[in-house]
C-alpha cells in the first residue's frame, strides 16, 4: 500500500492573552491508501487542531507555526488557505466529518441543496443529475425513502440521520481521506455502533482512507489498523492496534486501558482513573507534560526534556524515558 | 422524526407533512392583523401606481377660490389654503413615501448588509475600519445629518434619500456585523470551509440566509421608521420641496389651523400612523413565517 498523506513536525499555535498556546506540538503521522488509522486522546490535547490545520481551517489567533503535510507528493501547507488549491483539496480530496451533527448542517438549506452544492463546486454536475447523484448517495449513507426526503431541511432529521447525511456530503465528491473528527460522540450508543459500521463499509467500498479522532477505544480498537496516542499536543505513542491494547509502553495509554473495562478479563478488577488534570498548555515546561500524572516517573524524567518518539519494535514507537519493566531505553533517532 | 419501528401502531392520525409553501401561508396569511396590514400596504402600492386615475383634481395646482374648504362631498377631506384636494395630495403623497422608503432601504439595506457581513466574517483590520466608521456615522443624530446635507446639497427627494440612507446604513452594517459574528461561529460554517467553499459562497450562500429573518424585520420595520422620518423632515422644511406632495410637509402646511381645520393635519397624520403600524405588523408576520428555526412552533 501506497503513502497518501504524510504530516510531518507539524506545530499549530494559538496567541492568546495569556500566552502561548501550542495546540499542537510537532506532530508527525501517515496515512496509507485505504488504511484506517485511530487518533486518541482527552479533550484538548490537540487531536482535532491537528487535522483542522491539515486543512488548513486554523483561524486567527491561531496560526501553524511550522511542520509539513505532505498529501500525494506536494505539501499542502505551501498553498495559501484559502486560495483555489486549498479549496479544490478541501472537500473533494480530503473531505471532514464533525463531531455535532445537530449543527454540523446549514439549518436554512434544504438536504438537497447542501448535497448537491458541493457536486457543483467539485465535479461540476448541477440540475438533475446533481439530484439524481445526491438521493443516490442518501441511498447509500442509509437513509429510507432517499427520494421523498431530500427536499427536507435538517430540523426534520434526527442527530444519527444528520450524520448520515454528513457522511453522504463527505463521500460525495469520492475523497481519498475521510477525516471523521469525533463522529459518533454525540449520538447515543445503538446509532454509534451503526454509523460505524457504515462508515467502514463505505471507505471500504470506496477506497478511501480513514481519520478517526476520538477520545474513545473502544472505536479504534474495533475499526484502526494503526493508532496514534496524542497528549498536549504530542503523539506520545504510535503502533498498530495490536501494539497498543497488547502492549501499551507508555505510562499515560497504559492509564488510558487501566480505567476502562474490558469483556475479556477476570472479574473484579478495579478501574483505575488517571490521577490529576490534563495540563494547561499555556507556557508548558520543556520536561515531559504526563510527568505531574505520572506512576512512573523517575528522577531522570524532572531533569531532562521531553524525550522524542522512539522506535520501539515494529511499527511500534513510544516517548518515554522508561517501559513498564523499569527498563530504560534510549532515545534514538526515529 | 423518529420512526416507531413497533407494529400495531396506527400511523393514520401521524401529521401529514406540510411543504414549506402551505406553512408560510398558514402563518402569514392566516393572521387578522397580518392581512389588514397586507392591506394596508396594497391600498397604499395601488394609490401610489394609479394616482392620476384615483385623483379628481390636481395635487399640485388649486383654486384658490375654494381655499380652506371643510370637507363635503365635492372634496372629500376638505382643501388646504391654497384650495388644492387634501385627498388628492395625499394619493399622490403615497408615491414620495414609497420612494423614500424603498430606496433609502435598498440603497442603505445592500451596502450596510454588505459592509458589516464582511466586517464581521474577516474581523481584524477590516472589522476595526469599517465598524469604527459606521459608530463615526452612528454618532450624527439623523435628523442633524439631514440637516446637514440639505444645507450642502439642497433639499429633494433625491438628497433626503442620501440624507436618510447615510443616517440608517450604520444600523443595518451593526445588526449584520452581530449576526455574522454569530452565525459564523457555528459548525456548518466551519463545516462548509472544510467542503471547500470560497469566502464569498460562506459568507453570501450560508451566512447571509442566516441571518435574513431578523434583517427581513429590521428592513419593514425601517420602511415605517423611514416614511416617518422623511415625514418629519418634511415637517421641518428640509425634506421634499414644498409643490410635490409629502404628507409630513402637509402636516406642517396644517398645523397652522390646527385649532380651526384640525382635518389639514389630522388626515396625513392618521395616513402616516396606519402605515408605519402596517409597515410593523407585517414585519413581524415576516419573522414569523420566514425563521426556520420557529418551524414546527408555529
Amino acid at each position: 500500500m501506497a503513502e497518501l498523506l504524510r504530516v510531518e513536525n507539524l506545530r499549530t499555535q494559538f496567541h492568546t492573552d495569556s500566552g502561548l498556546v501550542k495546540a499542537v506540538d510537532g506532530v508527525s503521522y501517515h496515512i496509507e491508501e485505504q488504511e484506517i488509522i485511530g487518533l486518541v486522546g482527552e479533550s484538548g490535547c490537540g487531536k482535532s487542531v491537528s487535522q483542522l490545520s491539515v486543512m488548513q481551517l486554523i483561524s486567527a489567533p491561531g496560526e501553524i507555526a511550522s511542520g509539513k503535510v505532505i498529501f500525494r507528493g506536494q505539501d499542502l501547507l505551501q498553498f495559501k488557505a484559502n486560495g483555489p488549491e486549498m479549496r479544490s483539496v478541501r472537500g473533494a480530496k480530503i473531505a471532514m466529518i464533525f463531531q455535532e451533527p445537530m449543527t454540523s448542517l446549514n439549518p436554512v438549506l434544504t438536504i438537497n441543496r447542501q448535497l448537491t452544492e458541493m457536486l457543483e463546486l467539485h465535479l461540476g454536475m448541477n440540475g438533475m443529475a446533481a439530484r439524481e447523484r445526491a438521493i443516490e448517495l442518501l441511498d447509500i449513507v442509509g437513509i429510507p425513502s432517499a427520494q421523498s426526503r431530500i427536499g427536507d431541511y435538517p430540523h426534520q432529521f434526527s442527530g444519527g440521520m444528520r450524520q448520515r447525511v454528513m457522511i453522504a456530503i463527505a463521500l460525495s465528491c469520492n475523497p481519498d481521506i475521510l477525516i471523521a473528527d469525533e463522529p459518533t460522540t454525540a449520538l447515543d450508543v445503538t446509532t454509534q455502533a451503526q454509523l460505524l459500521e457504515l462508515m467502514k463499509e463505505i471507505v471500504e467500498r470506496f477506497n478511501t482512507s480513514l481519520v478517526i479522532v476520538t477520545h474513545n477505544l473502544g472505536v479504534v480498537a474495533r475499526y484502526a489498523q494503526r493508532i496514534y496516542i496524542m497528549y498536549a499536543g504530542r503523539i506520545i505513542e504510535e503502533g498498530t492496534t495490536k501494539d497498543i491494547f497488547g502492549d501499551p509502553r507508555h505510562p499515560y495509554t497504559i492509564g488510558l486501558l487501566k480505567c476502562i473495562p474490558r469483556l475479556d478479563e477476570e472479574e473484579g478488577r478495579k478501574l483505575v482513573p488517571i490521577e490529576g488534570l490534563p495540563p494547561n498548555l499555556i507556557n508548558m515546561p520543556p520536561t515531559c507534560a504526563f510527568l505531574p500524572r505520572c506512576s512512573y516517573k523517575t528522577e531522570r524524567c524532572s531533569r531532562e526534556p521531553w524525550p522524542p518518539l522512539t522506535h520501539h519494535y515494529g511499527q511500534h514507537y513510544v516517548s518515554c524515558f522508561i517501559n513498564t519493566e523499569g527498563k530504560t531505553y534510549e532515545p534514538a533517532a526515529k | 422524526m423518529v420512526e416507531k419501528q413497533t407494529s400495531g401502531i396506527d400511523f393514520s392520525e401521524a401529521p401529514v407533512p406540510v411543504s414549506e409553501w402551505q406553512r408560510f401561508r398558514r402563518v402569514f396569511f392566516e393572521r387578522k392583523l397580518v392581512m389588514f396590514g397586507l392591506i394596508v400596504l396594497l391600498l397604499l402600492v395601488i394609490a401610489a401606481i394609479f394616482a392620476p386615475l384615483l385623483t379628481p383634481y390636481n395635487p399640485i395646482k388649486g383654486d384658490l377660490a375654494d381655499s380652506l374648504q371643510p370637507p363635503s362631498s365635492k372634496h372629500l377631506l376638505g382643501t388646504d389654503i391654497q384650495g388644492r384636494d387634501i385627498l388628492s395630495r395625499l394619493i399622490f403623497g403615497s408615491r414620495t413615501a414609497l420612494a423614500v422608503g424603498f430606496l433609502t432601504v435598498a440603497i442603505a439595506g445592500i451596502c450596510g448588509v454588505t459592509l458589516g457581513l464582511i466586517a464581521g466574517y474577516f474581523g481584524g483590520v477590516v472589522n476595526m475600519v469599517i465598524m469604527r466608521t459606521m459608530d463615526a456615522l452612528m454618532g450624527f443624530p439623523m435628523l442633524l445629518l439631514a440637516l446637514v446635507i440639505a444645507a450642502l446639497l439642497g433639499s429633494g427627494l433625491q438628497n433626503v434619500i442620501i440624507a436618510l440612507g447615510v443616517a440608517t446604513l450604520p444600523g443595518y452594517a451593526r445588526v449584520m456585523h452581530g449576526l455574522t459574528l454569530s452565525v459564523r461561529e457555528n459548525d456548518y460554517i466551519l463545516a462548509q470551509r472544510a467542503m471547500g467553499a470560497s469566502n464569498i459562497r460562506v459568507m453570501f450562500k450560508h451566512i447571509l440566509p442566516n441571518a435574513l429573518p431578523p434583517m427581513i424585520v429590521l428592513i419593514t420595520l425601517q420602511l415605517g421608521a423611514l416614511i416617518l422620518a422623511e415625514a418629519a423632515l418634511s415637517f421641518l422644511g428640509i425634506g421634499i420641496k414644498p409643490p410635490t406632495p409629502a404628507w409630513g410637509g402637509m402636516v406642517a402646511d396644517g398645523y397652522r389651523y390646527l385649532s380651526s381645520r384640525p382635518w389639514l393635519s389630522f388626515a396625513p397624520g392618521v395616513v402616516i400612523m396606519l402605515v408605519v403600524f402596517a409597515f410593523n405588523l407585517v414585519g413581524d408576520g415576516l419573522r414569523d413565517a420566514l425563521d426556520p428555526r420557529l418551524r414546527g412552533l408555529l
